[in-house]
C-alpha cells in the first residue's frame, strides 16, 4: 500500500536491477525442511497459529528440493544420513542457504559418539548455525530474519557456484523488447 | 531403478526381492518395479527409508531400512551416570519427552531402591498423561495431514502449544523438559502450572469434539483409512505390537492397568479398545485415550496431596540448588552424586511403562557402579515399525502414507 | 498355584537334561540356561497353555569384557494371559559366537535379533534375514561391544566431500 500511495502521481521508481531482485528473493524464502529429529517439531512449531511464519512470507514448505532456496537442517545428522543430506542440498538450485538448526546439526552437540557427524559444515556450506537444543521457534524466525539480512546485502556474483567468477564464460544475451 | 541398484546397498536389494510375496493378482503384469521412498520424505515421519516393490500400484514386497537417526543412545548411556542421562530421554521419543523422563527415573529407582513421595508421584503421572495428549493430538494432526486434511493439524498443534506452556511455567523449557529427578521431580509444581493444567482440561474436550467433527463428516478422510492396514490381534500379538495400536486390535492391554505403576490403581479410567484393528480405529482410539487422559488429569488435580517432592535419601537424591549454596551437608552430597553418580546395587532390573506410544521399557545391568554396564532402551516405535511390511502389503502406494500415519512411528525411539 | 513355582517346575518336568539357574531379583524371575536349548525351550513357553508367554518384548545381549562366556543373550518375554514378565538368559562365548534364532517361535524377534547381531556381532543361525539394523552395511566394527571406543574409530564412516 505504502508504495503504490507514493507512486500514485509518477507511476515508476529508479532503482538497480540487483536491489529489486534481492528484495523480492528475501521476502519470499521457501524453506526446505529438512526434519530429522526433535527439531523438526519445533520447525512445524513455527508453522503453527502461534509463532506463524507466513509472516515473513516463507510458509511454503517445499518438500522437493527442487523448488527451495534455503534448506532447514533439523535433527541431528548421522554419518548414514549425511550423503543424503548433501544430496539433496545438491538438487536445490542456486542460490541456496542453509540454517544448521540446533546444537546437534551446528557442532554434534550432546551427541558424542561413534555414529553422529560432529557438526555440518564437515560436508556442507552452513550459513547460520543456530544455538539450542532444540531452537525455540522464536529463535528460528530470528535466524530466518538473520537470511533474510544476509540474502537482502547479496549481490547475484557472490553466490556459490556462480560461473561468473570464472573468466571466459559467456551469459546467454537478455532478450530485451523494446516497444516502438 | 539403475541408479538405485547403484546407490543401494545389495544386500537390501535382496531382502527386498526375496520378501513375503502374499499378494497374487490372476493376470499380473510382468512391469515390476522398485520404489524407493525415504529417508527424507514428508510422511514418513522423519527418517524412516522404505523400499517398495511394486506391481502396477500394488505393492507386493516392502523392505524398511532403519538406522538414519541411530545415535548411539546406548553406548552413551554406559558412559554416563544415571543422573547425566534424564537430559538424553527427552530425544528419545521427542512428541512426548516427559513420558520418557518418566520412564526413565522410574526404572533407575527400581534398580536403587528409591521411592519418591506421593505428591510427586502424582506429578509424574500429571506430567505422564499430559505428554500422552500431547503425543496424540501431534500423531492425529499429522495422521490427517498425510491423508490431506492440512486443518486439523493446525489445529491439533494450537492445542499442544498450550500444553508446552503448562511446562514453560513448571520447568522452564517448553520443549525438551528434564523435569524429573531420582527420587522426584527438580522442583514442586508451582500454582500457576496446576491452574493453567485444569483450565486446559476444562477447555480441551470441546476443542478435541471439533477436532473430530472436522474429520469424523470428512468422507474422503473416512474412506481413505477405513479398512487400510488391517492387522489380526494374533499377528499384532506376534509382530510385537504395542500401545494404542495393539488396542486398536482388540488386545485390551495396557500397562498402567496390567502392571500398575506410580499410583494409576488410585485412578478411576477405562482403556479404551477397537476390534478392527484398521487405520480408522487406531485414530479413534487415539482420540479416546486423549478423553481418558484428560480425566485422569483431572482426578490427579482434585487428589493432589501437599508434602516434599524429594524422597529423603541424600546419598541418591540431589538436593535443590539453594540448599547447596548454603549448607556444608549438601553440598558434600551434590558434589558426590554429580561426580560418583548414585551407584546403585549390583544387579539388573526391566522396567516399562505406558508411554505414548506403547511399552516404553529400560532394562539394567549394574554393576555397582555410578553409570550402567548396560542399559538397553525398549522402544515401542521399533516394534512397531517391524510390522509396516505386513501392513502394507496388498496396499496402493497412497495407503502407504495413511499407515505409517497411523501407527504413528518416532524415529528417534526407533533408531535410539 | 503361583507361577514362580510353576514355571520352574514345569520346565524341569519337560528338560530333565537341562541345568537351569534360577534368580529372582527384585521380583524378577530369570532363568539360565545352556544356549543350545533357547529354540525349544521358548517354543515351549509359546505354546503351553498354562503358561502362554506370546508377546517377545526384547532380546539384546550383554557384554562382560573379560569373562570367560564374552556375551550373555538375554530374552524378556511377557505374558498376557497371566501379566507375568520372564526373562531368560544364556551364555554365549566369543570363539563360538553364535546362537539358535527365535525369530521361528515370535517373528517381533526377528528385528530384535539383527540389532543385536549389529551392535554386539552375535550371528544367528536360521535367521530369515541376518543384517545390520542400524549401521550401514560396509560398517566393518560391533558398536556395543566395549572395546569399540564412545566416539568410534575415526576414518570407518565416510562422509561426502564438501
Amino acid at each position: 500500500m505504502g508504495l503504490e500511495a507514493y507512486l500514485k502521481d509518477t507511476g515508476f521508481i529508479t532503482t538497480q536491477v540487483n536491489a529489486i531482485i534481492a528484495w523480492a528473493r528475501k521476502s519470499s524464502v521457501w524453506p526446505m525442511p529438512m526434519g530429522i529429529s526433535c527439531c523438526a517439531i519445533e520447525m512445524m512449531a513455527v508453522g503453527d497459529p502461534k509463532y506463524d511464519i507466513a509472516r515473513f512470507g516463507s510458509e511454503v514448505m517445499r518438500f522437493t528440493p527442487r523448488q527451495c532456496d534455503l534448506m532447514i537442517v533439523a535433527g541431528t545428522v548421522t554419518y548414514k544420513m549425511a550423503p543424503v543430506v548433501r544430496k539433496i542440498y545438491d538438487q536445490m538450485p542456486d542460490p541456496k542457504w542453509v540454517i544448521a538448526m540446533g546444537a546437534c546439526t551446528s557442532t554434534g552437540g550432546m551427541y558424542r559418539s561413534y555414529s553422529v557427524v560432529q557438526g555440518i559444515d564437515q560436508f556442507l556450506p552452513v550459513d547460520i548455525y543456530l544455538a539450542g537444543c532444540p531452537p525455540r521457534p522464536d529463535n528460528l524466525l530470528h535466524a530466518l530474519m538473520k537470511i533474510q539480512e544476509k540474502i537482502g546485502k547479496t549481490k547475484a556474483s557472490q553466490f556459490h557456484n556462480v560461473p561468473l567468477k570464472e573468466e571466459g564464460v559467456k551469459l546467454p544475451e537478455l532478450n530485451v523488447i523494446q516497444k516502438n | 531403478m539403475e541408479q538405485l541398484e547403484k546407490e543401494t546397498d545389495p544386500k537390501i536389494l535382496q531382502a527386498l526381492l526375496a520378501s513375503r510375496n502374499d499378494y497374487t493378482i490372476e493376470d499380473a503384469l510382468e512391469n515390476e518395479m522398485i520404489l524407493n521412498m525415504g529417508p527424507q520424505h514428508p510422511a514418513t515421519h522423519g527418517v524412516l527409508r522404505l523400499l517398495l516393490r511394486l506391481d502396477g500400484e500394488r505393492i507386493i514386497g516392502c523392505v524398511p531400512e532403519l538406522g538414519y537417526l541411530h545415535r548411539g543412545y546406548e553406548k552413551m548411556a554406559e558412559n554416563m551416570s544415571y543422573y547425566e542421562f534424564i537430559p538424553h530421554t527427552d530425544r528419545l521419543d521427542y512428541i512426548s519427552p516427559m513420558a520418557n523422563n518418566v520412564a526413565w527415573v522410574l526404572a533407575v529407582e527400581k534398580l536403587a531402591g528409591i521411592e519418591a513421595p506421593k505428591r510427586a508421584q502424582y506429578i509424574r503421572m500429571m506430567i505422564a498423561e499430559l505428554a500422552r495428549i500431547a503425543s496424540h493430538l501431534v500423531a492425529v494432526g499429522a495422521f490427517a495431514m498425510d491423508v490431506g486434511a492440512l486443518t486439523v493439524f493446525l489445529w491439533t498443534l494450537r492445542e499442544r502449544e498450550k500444553i508446552l506452556d503448562i511446562w514453560d511455567i513448571l520447568c522452564g523449557a517448553r520443549f525438551t523438559n528434564s523435569y524429573t529427578r531420582i527420587g522426584g521431580v527438580a522442583n514442586d509444581a508451582q500454582p500457576e502450572a496446576l491452574a493453567k493444567a485444569k483450565w486446559f482440561i476444562d477447555q480441551f474436550e470441546p476443542y478435541l469434539a471439533e477436532v473430530e467433527q472436522l474429520l469424523n463428516t470428512n468422507r474422503i478422510f473416512i474412506e481413505r483409512v477405513d479398512g487400510v492396514g488391517v492387522i489380526s490381534k494374533e499377528d499384532a500379538i506376534d509382530l510385537g505390537f504395542c500401545g494404542p495400536n495393539l488396542r486398536a486390535c482388540g488386545v485390551e492391554f495396557d500397562l498402567r492397568r496390567n502392571a500398575p505403576y506410580l499410583c494409576y490403581n488410585e485412578m478411576d479410567f477405562k482403556i479404551p479398545t477397537y476390534t478392527e484393528g484398521d487405520c480408522l480405529a487406531r485414530y479413534f482410539l487415539r482420540l479416546d485415550e486423549c478423553r481418558e487422559s484428560a480425566k485422569i488429569v483431572r482426578q490427579v488435580l482434585e487428589k493432589m496431596p501437599q508434602g516434599p517432592v524429594h524422597a529423603d535419601m541424600p546419598k541418591q537424591v540431589l538436593p535443590q540448588k539453594d540448599e547447596v549454596y548454603t549448607k556444608m551437608e549438601e553440598l558434600i552430597h551434590d558434589f558426590m552424586i554429580v561426580n560418583f553418580g548414585i551407584n546403585p546395587p549390583v544387579g539388573e532390573i526391566y522396567h516399562a511403562i505406558e508411554g505414548s506410544k506403547g511399552e516404553l521399557g529400560f532394562y539394567f545391568v549394574s554393576k555397582g557402579e555410578g553409570h550402567p554396564w548396560k542399559c538397553k532402551i525398549r522402544s515401542p516405535s521399533f516394534n512397531n515399525i517391524q510390522s509396516l511390511p505386513k501392513l502394507v502389503i496388498g496396499h496402493l502406494i497412497s495407503d502407504v502414507v495413511a499407515i505409517i500415519g497411523s501407527i504413528d512411528p518416532i524415529m528417534g525411539e526407533a533408531d535410539k | 498355584m503361583d507361577l514362580k513355582t510353576l514355571i520352574p517346575q514345569k520346565l524341569k518336568e519337560k528338560f530333565p537334561a537341562v541345568e537351569f539357574e534360577i534368580t529372582d531379583y527384585k521380583d524378577e524371575l530369570t532363568f539360565k540356561f545352556d544356549k543350545k536349548f533357547v529354540v525349544e525351550i521358548c517354543a515351549f513357553l509359546k505354546s503351553d497353555p498354562e503358561l502362554e508367554f506370546k508377546s517377545c518384548t526384547d532380546i539384546t545381549a550383554i557384554d562382560w569384557a573379560t569373562r570367560k562366556n564374552r556375551f550373555t543373550m538375554v530374552y524378556n518375554i511377557f505374558s498376557m494371559k497371566h501379566n507375568f514378565r520372564l526373562r531368560l538368559k544364556a551364555d554365549v562365548d566369543e570363539a563360538d559366537c553364535k546362537v539358535d534364532s527365535v525369530s521361528s517361535v515370535w517373528r517381533a524377534a526377528n528385528w530384535q535379533e539383527r540389532e543385536t547381531y549389529d551392535m554386539y556381532g552375535i550371528k544367528f543361525n536360521n535367521h530369515p534375514d541376518l543384517r545390520r539394523m542400524y549401521m550401514p552395511e560396509e560398517f566393518e566394527y560391533y558398536p556395543l561391544r566395549k572395546d569399540f571406543p564412545l566416539m568410534g574409530i575415526p576414518g570407518s564412516l565416510p562422509l561426502p566431500k564438501k
